[in-house]
């Protein structure tokens, strides 16, 4: 029998309340040693919450969180040891070289200085920084601060990192060059559970997925899964100043399933062809036709409100 | 929310938050010491001869003598009180460099106990700058005056202390001017820095009393003019219990606003 290996994170029933809202509202997860696991959801769905909750930066208000096998929060403390963490926002210290930052913070992991010091030339190669290794974090690009806290978070070599939303707000060059790290760290081992609403992000990084809204985990299974479970395989979007008459005229009988967002239609459909014969005499309508994506089960599941 | 409440839980893992805090000040250190030094020695010539060849003799001494002594806590007061408020508030709020520390080994009673300790280091620096000029005026000896460096330290304790609490309810910066309008210029009024208390109608002596910066200069004014402070005990436990129920106070206040 295969040995299956305990879960180095594992979350059940979780709960936690702000006032009224139940911003986690029991929920479960287990992340093994080297996967990708992806928290998915809209703002306000509780995954930076459940990120606080898994560091035991505050207490849970139902359920229970082992990190390493160690309880949390009460041996949190001895749990980060082992984990790096890559917050949303940076918070690089601005007073400090980027040599410095990474000095300073392996100095909180109780490491000793040289130990630090030669750890530094490996992880500005990781960074792409070793020419910035004397800059002030002012000097440095939105990229480049993020591409270095990502090293920051490696100071300890962790077993296991935290990201939440590592690319929000970074440019498209940027972002690739972070996904690049990423799957380098996943090729050394490394376990990463992160946070993000970019579903590019989620298809290319993660192995398995979680979709979270309300506090709840919704649906949850490797991307492809979710996309094959959740979605009809096909997507045709339909626009131009026909689009009325065509709805009048055919409404959702071409397709499984027909959702209307402002001036697009949205036909999810098993076979597209027939709907695509019917649209091609049509010179006031605009369309293309794709495979479902990740997006389209997201939208589905969440809803297409704006969320706050 | 009982286990915001609990004890404070204090370790030596405070060093390297001490330590950062410390290397972000070397950088400046020589404007810094500077200011230390320049600052209140204006301050002190300005009224001590200003003031001084008006008044002669203040409390048996020359004004500038009776005034050292008052400086000495007032300089420790202010500033320890700036860096808990102010730059405590751009690392906790601002910066975010307290959240950073968070994610690694460290608790926020580390980080706490870190920053009670580095803003008095920080103010025992001047206070020792103010103890230099004493000595390099030649208007104490070195002698007792040597007491004041603990002393210093404590009063740099209690109103490190003092300020965390501050720190921790803060929403801004523009909050600490209630501190200091109404707790600061208060206590440097009423407290005997640049009078002696019994000057105050005996209403405002009573509350004077009850001030930790009185307790402060109560004992460093003799130690500066010679003589021996009196009931020696009652003000250092006072200055301290400022100092540690207001620590604790903060630690509380920080707990629900930070780990909530």
């Amino acid at each position: 029998m295969e040995q299956v290996a305990p879960p180095l994170l594992n979350i059940r029933g979780l709960r936690k309340t702000y006032g009224a809202v139940e911003v986690v509202a029991g929920l479960d997860l287990a992340v093994g040693k080297g996967e990708c696991f992806g928290l998915l959801g809209p703002n306000g769905a509780g995954k930076t919450t459940t990120l606080r909750l898994a560091l035991g930066l505050t207490a849970p208000d139902g359920g229970s969180i082992s990190l390493f096998d160690l309880p949390v929060p009460a041996e949190a403390r001895r749990a980060r040891m082992r984990v790096g963490v890559v917050p949303q926002l940076d918070n690089l210290d601005p007073d400090f070289s980027v040599r410095e930052n990474l000095m300073v913070y392996g100095r909180y992991f109780g490491m000793k200085d040289a130990d630090i010091a030669a750890r530094i030339p490996g992880l500005l190669e990781f960074a792409g920084l070793e020419h910035r290794a004397e800059a002030r974090i002012d000097a440095l690009s939105g990229g480049m601060k993020r591409r270095l806290t990502l090293a920051r978070a490696l100071v300890n070599n962790p077993d296991l990192l935290f990201l939440d939303e590592p690319t929000t707000g970074l440019d498209p060059q940027a972002r690739h060059m972070i996904w690049q790290r990423l799957r380098m760290l996943l090729g050394q081992g490394k376990t990463l559970v992160l946070t993000t609403h970019f579903m590019e992000e989620a298809e290319r990084l993660c192995d398995r997925l979680a979709i979270m809204d309300h506090g709840r985990i919704i649906a949850g299974g490797s991307p492809q899964a979710l996309i094959k479970s959740h979605i009809e395989p096909q997507v045709v979007e339909i626009w131009g100043e026909g689009v009325e008459n065509w709805v009048t005229a055919h409404g959702a009988t071409l397709c499984e399933r027909a959702e209307r967002v402002g001036e697009t239609v949205f036909c999810y459909t098993r076979s597209s062809e027939a709907l695509l014969q019917k649209l091609a005499p049509h010179d006031d309508l605009r369309y293309s036709s794709r495979p479902a994506s990740l997006e389209d089960v997201f939208l589905k599941l969440t809803g297409r409100d704006l969320r706050d | 929310m009982t286990r915001f409440w609990r004890p404070p839980a204090l370790s030596l893992r405070f060093y390297p938050v001490w330590r950062r805090n410390f290397l972000v000040w070397k950088k400046l250190a020589i404007p810094a010491i500077l200011g230390n030094l320049a600052d209140p020695a204006l301050y002190m010539l300005g009224l001590g001869y200003g003031l001084g060849g008006l008044l002669r003799e203040v409390g048996g001494v020359p004004y500038l003598t009776f005034l050292a002594a008052g400086t000495v806590c007032y300089s420790t007061m202010n500033s320890a009180t700036f860096e808990v408020l102010y730059s405590g508030f751009s690392r906790m709020h601002v910066q975010k460099t307290w959240d950073a520390i968070l994610n690694a080994p460290l608790t926020l009673d580390d980080v706490l106990f870190a920053e009670l300790l580095w803003a008095t280091s920080k103010s025992l620096l001047s206070g020792l700058a103010i103890l230099v000029i004493v000595w390099v005026m030649g208007l104490a000896g070195l002698g007792q005056t040597l007491w004041l460096i603990p002393l210093i330290v404590l009063i740099g304790f209690c109103f490190s202390g003092m300020g965390l609490v501050v720190t921790a309810l803060s929403p801004s910066y523009d909050f600490f001017m209630y501190y200091f309008t109404l707790a600061i210029t208060p206590m440097v009024l009423l407290c005997g820095v640049f009078y002696p208390v019994d000057q105050l109608p005996p209403v405002l002596q009573s509350v004077s009393a009850w001030l930790p910066l009185t307790h402060a200069i109560v004992l460093a004014r003799p130690l500066v003019q010679g003589g021996a402070p009196q009931q020696v005990a009652t003000h250092l436990l006072a200055l301290f219990a400022y100092g540690a129920l207001s620590y604790y106070i903060a630690l509380v206040l920080t707990r629900r606003r930070l780990l909530k």
